[in-house]
């Protein structure tokens, strides 16, 4: 079985093996979803195809494997399917659109609340069809007017109700906060156990591109103090799908962290009914010389260094950690007791980030396993500036990803 | 009169455990009469963009009694929180309802269990009406494990489930957005129930507020926003924090109502007019003209921003003895 790398940006493909040995040299690395099911003694690695961006797939191809969901599952049981469906390919949007519209049909306690969700077919058009198909009621257009429409969705599932909320871009949701805190994440305490808020709370994040400082915000690391609530963070349309219909069926209130420039990513996804585990991380690409940990948009920046270093003789080992809160300390634990070094490529800005939390934890952990000390790439403490060229410096890019790695390894 | 009874009745440590529906602690004969009687209430009803109801309202002795009995328990629980907390054994925050107790009473006498309430922190009494005990009361504020909230919400976090009742809210101002929210859960499930989301009208200032009436309003949800208006915002005097505290008129396109609070007939036909209301045609505001004679909570003394001369004066047309 060859590997074919092909020049950055290119679709590559990748031949997996249902063997229970796997030689990491011989893997993909461009930016493409492949699972690993670390938890027992073999290792199976799940292709698929999948474009970034504006790329090509020339070759359409089929998976060859499917894992149901990202948990630690039987070798036997994963390895030796291979009568699976071929599934259906489809973009990131469009995967949590249907994630969506397939729990709506099983549970009827299921709404969605938002701007412009319902006519207008939802800004990123993740709520497209979804106002016609079942009704004003189900799918409800909201003023603009975050705390409160937050705070009646709070009330709402309160009662029951599993209202899904939208936030237009994460950052509207600061409006909310005063409800996010206090109402969504405290109520299940403060009143004493008697209440559940199964409310989800999601939308777009991140830089994207030029879209000015207000838009372009990391709410996860203003979130991530609030006691009571889950945080995870899609980046591929399997995931994003598992993860929004695991965090609808979730009985707590989870933020489902987008982000604006994944949206448009085409993968192929399997027909059957699956979710995605909230609380596990995902590994993205094994490895033996150092662990990359990283989430959202930043997984592909990864990816893309990894090709570098992959030709420069380094193996590391991607970690695409998904759930922000909790961490998924074990599936990051072995790695860390493998690689000794961790390399942490996030968004949040440096200050009070995700990948502050994360450094923290590692060390108070891990830190016998470590052999240096934890890198963390994050995006600079300034707001998001207009101009192109300086975006694109406010925010990691790989080949400072690749110069971490060479410091980190050598 | 009835009080001393109460306080000298041997069965009273059982009686903690029972919700104030039971009345086997009285010893003198608790009339059952109940032949319809009508009272005029003492002050009318103003309206804003609607028909004020009747002044004239059905009652029974049976009643009356009733109203009475929970009303004087309202208030000795209310007292009894005082000394607790000067004796240091409720700490952090208490907030006290009393002079307010017509409007809890009032408004249960008007709606069934099913109807959800949510209010702000002066919350005990509100509790105690949705048939909350004083056990849980006072194990609550004490921080036990028999509270309602099992000891882990404190004084401005009661919350009944059984009975809807959603709380028990500290931050001013955003439990109207979570009643709407409720109130869109029984439109949502067609359960022909309504919400009473209560605030004050130091909380009726909040942008929230509006955002949550105009979607309610939009969306046509069966939400009665009832403003107790007890004329203080904390320590600021309405006068000082509103422009206009005719809060009942703020609603603009939501009808409104103003109601004597210290009346618990009065404030029954408004929540009778309000629920019929709200399951036909939307939100409603209901105005509660009522009093505190406690402070904001216990570190306030009440007395620096009103004279003693108006709290007494108030005692005058006190709620309870409006009743005897």
């Amino acid at each position: 079985m060859a590997a074919i790398f092909q020049g950055v940006g290119a679709a590559a493909a990748l031949s997996s093996s249902p063997s229970n040995s796997f030689d990491s040299k011989k893997l993909l690395f461009s930016p493409r979803r492949s699972f690993s099911v670390k938890k027992g003694a073999s290792v199976v690695v799940v292709r698929s195809d999948g474009n970034v961006n504006l790329d090509l797939n020339p070759r359409g191809r089929r998976a060859q494997q499917l894992i149901a969901n990202a948990v630690a599952t039987k070798a036997d049981s994963s390895a030796t399917s291979s009568s699976s469906k071929p599934g259906h390919e489809l973009l990131l949007f469009e995967a949590l659109r249907e994630g969506l519209e397939e729990e709506m049909e099983r549970d009827a306690s299921v709404c969605v609340m938002g701007e412009d969700v319902g006519h207008y077919g939802g800004s990123y058009k993740v709520t497209k069809g979804l106002a016609t198909k079942f009704g004003d009621l189900r799918v409800l257009d909201t003023p603009i007017a975050e705390n409160s429409f937050t705070g009646m969705g709070i009330g709402a599932a309160m009662t029951g109700l599993r209202p899904v909320v939208e936030g237009m871009n994460m950052g509207f949701l600061l409006l909310a906060f005063n409800q996010i805190s206090n109402n969504c994440g405290m109520l299940h305490y403060t009143s004493g156990g008697q209440f559940t808020i199964p409310i989800v709370i999601r939308g777009p994040g991140g830089v994207g591109r030029q879209l000015g400082a207000e838009h372009s915000q990391r709410l996860e690391s203003y979130f991530q103090s609030i006691p009571g609530i889950q945080m995870v963070a899609c980046s591929t349309p399997y995931n994003a799908k598992g993860l929004m219909k695991a965090a609808i069926r979730s009985e707590n209130p989870v933020i489902l962290f987008e982000h604006v420039l994944l949206y448009n990513l085409k993968e192929r996804i399997p027909d059957e009914d699956y979710i995605c585990n909230l609380e596990e991380a995902e590994m993205v690409r094994p490895g033996e010389h150092v662990t990359i940990l990283t989430y959202s948009r930043m997984r592909y920046h990864v990816m893309q260094a990894a090709k570098t270093l992959v030709n420069k003789g380094y193996d590391p080992e991607v970690i695409d950690i998904r759930s922000l809160k909790p961490f998924d300390l074990y599936t990051i634990g072995n790695s860390v007791k493998k690689t000794h070094r961790v390399l942490i490529v996030e968004e949040c800005m440096r200050t009070g980030g995700i990948g502050a939390s994360l450094t923290a934890a590692i060390n108070e952990n891990f830190l016998d396993y470590l052999d240096a000390p934890i890198m963390c790439l994050s995006s600079q403490d300034v707001p998001t500036p207009y101009a192109g060229t300086l975006e694109e410096w406010t925010v990691v890019q790989p080949a400072q990803i690749v110069t971490a790695v060479e410091q980190l390894c050598h | 009169m009835a009080l001393s009874h109460l306080a000298t009745s041997s069965s009273r440590s059982a009686a903690l455990l029972r919700p104030l529906s039971s009345s086997i602690y009285l010893r003198r004969p608790i009339s059952t009469d109940t032949t319809p009687i009508t009272v005029e209430t003492s002050v009318p009803f103003t309206s804003h963009q609607c028909e004020a109801p009747s002044r004239s309202v059905e009652t029974n002795p049976k009643e009356l009694l009733t109203f009475f009995r929970d009303m004087a328990l309202m208030r000795r629980m209310e007292i009894a929180a005082d000394s607790l907390y000067k004796a240091k054994l409720i700490r952090g925050f208490c907030h006290l309802y009393d002079g307010q107790e017509a409007v809890a009473v009032g408004m249960e006498a008007a709606i069934t269990k099913k109807d959800c309430i949510i209010t702000a922190y002066r919350d005990h009494c509100t509790f105690v009406g949705r048939g909350g005990t004083l056990l849980e009361v006072f194990s609550e504020l004490m921080g036990r494990q028999a509270g309602c909230s099992r000891g882990k919400g404190g004084s401005m976090h009661f919350y009944k489930k059984d009975s809807n009742f959603y709380g028990g809210h500290g931050i001013v101002g955003a439990q109207v957005p979570l009643g709407c929210g409720l109130a869109f859960a029984q439109k949502y499930s067609k359960d022909e129930n309504v919400t009473f989301a209560l605030y004050g009208d130091g909380a009726a200032n909040q942008g929230q507020l509006f955002e949550a009436l105009n979607i309610s309003a939009l969306w046509d949800l069966p939400a009665i926003l009832v403003c107790e208006n007890n004329h203080y915002g904390m320590g600021t005097a309405e006068w000082r924090a509103a422009k206009s505290p005719a809060y009942y008129k703020r609603g603009d396109y939501v009808p409104g109502l103003k109601v004597d609070g210290m009346d618990a007939l009065a404030v029954k036909q408004a929540c009778k007019f309000a629920k019929e209301h709200a399951l036909k045609n939307g939100p409603i505001i209901l105005e509660m003209d009522t009093y505190r004679y406690h402070g904001h909570s216990m570190s306030d003394p009440g007395s620096t921003y009103r004279t003693r001369d108006e709290i007494s004066g108030v005692r005058q047309r006190s709620v309870i003895q409006l009743k005897e």
